[in-house]
């Protein structure tokens, strides 16, 4: 009743562990494997260890959570042993993740990793937190957009995902580009704003980087829209990702047009068997409403 | 489903901050924390970091913790005086059980610290606690004034024999099991410590709790740093109060943690 696929990989249920949660190392991929996820994604991987930020990385309220991890990995090398464990020992698809600095990072990190072979390699062009030493992420500009796809896909047998903003003024537009240059799969949406607290006892921001990107309830809005222009847009699968908690909320995601859903965040609100439940919450609505299965339910907000 | 849910540091004006011993320090806070002991709060130094540390004392209106500076943040802390403003999340993670009537309590270095709060609450529930405190040095032995004169049996050993008996807690800890009979044996300090108390344990045949320490990032259980292998529980949130049969399934206990990249870092006892 919940089987889904993503450009052929197919997946038990639409759940997908998303990337940056739970993903640091191949052990813990395979524990929120057994929590039920459908796939998973790794902590995304760049070519250098990185420390990430000091703390506070990440705050929460009942509305919203707000990170700042800065991209803490232990570089591609010592990745990939992880990588290798968890495909070895995970009941799901994994999907590996990847960040650079550079377009031509991208290509090696994109060759390197494809030698583990795993379901699926994501290119996050979209991290907020590196800002001040990477600059403007990639999928704020068509053009890098465009040149960092093509190069992932040139360096790999595997499907590529391409992980979006929604701090663009058309998300549909770039993921039409990255489609055009060889995307098999687009994630949207990565973390949005970024945006400011500040305590207000000491005058200082909470994050020690900070601004951070929001996560979260308060982002899913942003996320049906975006899954829901981009799937009018392109042909290739979508995974919704932002704010998804519950099933109804999985199922939303899904009539916007999206054939899996990540959940990261719902983590943190729901316990980590989150997967698990989204999955249950998610046949019973259907049980309920007549659907007996998710191909009724992708998109059938585009069919009313 | 996410009703009143929130991490956040509230900032707090330190209450009193004494002297433990060398670059030892308790900061206590004016506040109901309403915590187990074995829990740990996340304390932020504002502008600077925010970083793990387990809650060493705790009555109706105020909370404790103990840190010892050994590094860089830790080293700040050292510095902090009373009024000060520091900031504080939680409590996290799971806390001991409370099991048997005859308990033992073995803490090594500032591992003393949660074994201090959890020996304060069991006596009061009248069990019959003995508390082995373990350090290098005398310099390194904390709350041997908090807990003289009370009713309970406290062993302090220094490993240069500086103070009390000579050699290692778990020494002191055989000797005790050669006298009487333990219900449980709590634990916490250094892993290489830990991991003899838990063989002392399974020979032994009694219970036995570990509070085990990994890198902490966020310290609510979603950024995945202080996992262990190969199990993927987090030692924030499944921890970092364990029971010994988990223990036993952590192969990398007493062997490696990961650091704050997430890349593994062999322990090295000098
Ligand atoms: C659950 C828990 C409870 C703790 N309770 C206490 C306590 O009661 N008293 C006390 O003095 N210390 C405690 N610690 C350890 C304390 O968090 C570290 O000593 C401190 O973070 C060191 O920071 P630093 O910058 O001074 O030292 P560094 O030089 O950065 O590191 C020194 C050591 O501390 C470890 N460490 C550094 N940062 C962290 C981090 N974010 N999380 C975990 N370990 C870290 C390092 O791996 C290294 O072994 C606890 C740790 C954990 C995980
Ligand atoms: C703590 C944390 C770390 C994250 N790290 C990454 C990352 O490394 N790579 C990435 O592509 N996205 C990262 N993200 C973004 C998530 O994958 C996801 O796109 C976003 O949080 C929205 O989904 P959610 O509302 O379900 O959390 C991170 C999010 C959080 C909360
Ligand atoms: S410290 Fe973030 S999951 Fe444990």
């Amino acid at each position: 009743m919940l089987k889904t696929s993503i450009c052929g990989v197919k997946l038990e249920n639409p759940t997908v562990l998303a990337s940056g949660i739970m993903g640091v190392s191949g052990a813990s991929l395979v524990n929120v494997s057994k929590n039920g996820a459908g796939a998973v994604t790794t902590k995304s991987i760049g070519l250098e260890e990185r420390k990430g930020h000091p703390g506070p990385i990440m705050i929460t309220t009942k509305h919203y959570g707000m990170n700042a991890v800065g991209l803490s990995n232990q570089g591609i090398k010592l990745s990939m042993p992880e990588v290798v464990y968890a495909i070895k020992n995970s009941r799901s698809p994994v999907i590996a993740s990847i960040f650079a600095r550079k377009v031509s990072e991208f290509g090696v990190l994109s060759k390197e990793i494809s030698k583990t072979n795993p379901a699926l390699i994501e290119a996050n062009i979209s991290c907020p937190n590196v800002e001040a030493e990477f600059g403007k992420p990639f999928a704020t500009d068509p053009d890098a957009a465009r040149d960092v796809t093509k190069e992932v896909v040139k360096n790999t047998k595997i499907p590529v995902i391409v992980k979006l903003s929604p701090n663009v003024a058309n998300i549909a537009k770039i993921a039409k580009i990255v489609q055009k240059a060889g995307a098999s799969t687009i994630n949207a949406i990565n973390t949005a704003g970024p945006g400011l607290a500040i305590d207000i006892r000491t005058k200082l921001p909470i994050l020690s980087n900070k601004t951070g990107g929001i996560s979260g309830p308060a982002i899913k809005p942003i996320a049906v829209k975006a899954v829901y222009d981009i799937y009018d847009s392109v042909k290739i699968p979508i995974i919704g990702t932002g704010g998804v908690i519950s099933g109804e909320d999985a199922v939303e995601m899904m009539m916007a047009g999206a054939s899996a859903v990540g959940i990261g965040t719902g983590v943190y609100y729901r316990g980590i068997d989150v997967f698990k439940k989204v999955s249950d919450e998610i046949k019973v609505f259907m049980k309920k409403e007549g659907y007996s299965n998710l191909k009724e339910l992708i998109g059938a907000a585009h069919n009313v | 489903m996410c009703e009143d849910k929130q991490e956040n540091p509230i900032v707090l004006d330190v209450a009193e901050v004494v002297d433990e011993g060398k670059d030892l320090k308790t900061f206590r806070f004016d506040i109901e924390l309403n915590a187990s002991p074995g829990q740990f709060i996340m304390l932020w130094l504002p502008g600077v970091n925010l970083k793990p540390f387990s809650i060493s004392y705790q009555d109706q209106k105020s909370f404790g913790v103990t840190v010892s500076g050994i590094g860089e943040f830790t080293n700040k802390l050292m510095k902090v005086k009373k009024g000060d403003k520091l900031g504080i999340q939680g409590p996290y993670g799971t806390s001991f059980s409370e099991k048997g009537k005859n308990v033992c309590l073995v803490g090594g270095g500032c591992g003393s610290a949660p074994m201090a709060f959890l020996a304060e609450e069991l006596m009061k529930k009248g069990k019959n606690v003995s508390f082995i405190i373990g350090a290098n040095t005398k310099q390194g032995l904390m709350f041997l004034n908090r807990f003289k004169g009370k009713k309970m049996k406290l062993i302090a050993c220094t490993d240069d024999g500086s103070f009390g008996y000579k050699g290692f807690a778990t020494q002191a800890l055989e000797k005790e099991l050669e006298k009487k009979k333990f219900d449980i044996v709590y634990t916490c300090g250094p892993e290489i410590m830990m991991a003899k108390v838990v063989e002392i344990a399974e020979k032994n045949k009694i219970c036995c709790e570990v509070s085990m320490e990994r890198y902490m990032k966020c310290g609510f259980g979603i950024c995945g740093q202080c996992v262990v292998d190969p199990l993927g529980i987090r030692i924030c949130k499944e921890g970092s109060v364990l029971d010994k049969q988990t223990v036993k399934k952590i192969t990398e206990f007493n062997k490696y943690k990961r650091g704050p990249c997430g890349k593994k870092q062999k322990f090295s006892y000098c």
